[in-house]
């Protein structure tokens, strides 16, 4: 199982802000996840999609698309940061 | 590390709902060692105008278990990079109204030209890379503030 997180501007669209998924080969990794999330169709196409910014952070460290998902992992999307 | 209320806290990096007393921060710092001869402090506030419209108030949503983390990994950083005695960074989340302080940093180090770029740096890239998101009310309804090209900008300088 892996667990995945949605925050601010990506949790209110898809009204979600945390589920379980078993991992399998549609989300071995973070590229493959996106993909097989923004496969769900409306707001999470809208949201994921390619051309979208989200940044992921696999284990709440920030990592780029091609970053390996292994079981047991907690990754997160998020829009760019506004804190400060 | 202490952790209370999903907040955490340590020597040098706090999430807090609270507000902070910045001149007491100050103090504390600066009382560290009797070698320190620059103290710089640094205090983000809320406005009450973004965008082109009047700001109400405004939520900042973290995510609880990255927020730390993020922020000593750029302290980290800033003591690699410089010379430090001490660093400090305090940031709130919750709700904030016009004015309200949001972030404080505070540097201490021998000379002041260590303690100026420390400071700037882990603004720079706290705006940048630590998961803190902000959300206005308007009276005319909520909106999440977008991620500035400047800010990234501002980052992007110190990969030199």
């Amino acid at each position: 199982m892996i667990t995945v997180l949605y925050f601010a501007r990506i949790r209110e669209a898809v009204d979600l802000g945390e589920e379980q998924l078993v991992l399998d080969s549609s989300c071995s990794s973070v590229k493959l996840l996106k993909k097989t999330l923004a496969a769900r169709g409306g707001a999470w196409e809208v949201t994921l999609s390619e051309n979208q910014s989200v940044l992921v952070a696999v284990n709440q460290e920030m990592v780029g698309v091609d970053h390996k998902v292994v079981d047991g992992d907690e990754v997160a999307f998020f829009p760019p940061v506004t804190g400060g | 590390m202490m952790e209370s209320n999903g907040l955490t806290d340590n020597n040098e990096v706090i999430v807090q709902e609270a507000c902070f007393d910045s001149g007491q921060e100050v103090q504390r710092l600066q009382s560290q060692s009797s070698k320190i001869g620059a103290v710089v402090s640094f205090i983000g506030v809320m406005r009450d105008f973004n965008n082109g419209s009047d700001v109400e108030s405004m939520t900042l949503e973290h995510y609880p278990a990255m927020t730390s983390k993020s922020l000593l990994a750029i302290v980290q950083k800033a003591k690699e990079r410089w010379l430090l005695i001490g660093i400090k960074v305090i940031h709130r989340v919750g709700e904030f109204k016009p004015q309200d302080p949001i972030v404080f940093v505070a540097v201490t180090s021998e000379h002041r030209g260590d303690a100026f770029s420390a400071c700037e740096f882990v603004m720079d890239y706290l705006k940048t890379q630590a998961p803190f998101w902000k959300k206005e009310n308007l009276s005319s309804g909520s909106r999440w503030v977008d991620g500035r090209q400047s800010d990234r900008e501002a980052a992007k300088r110190w990969d030199t």
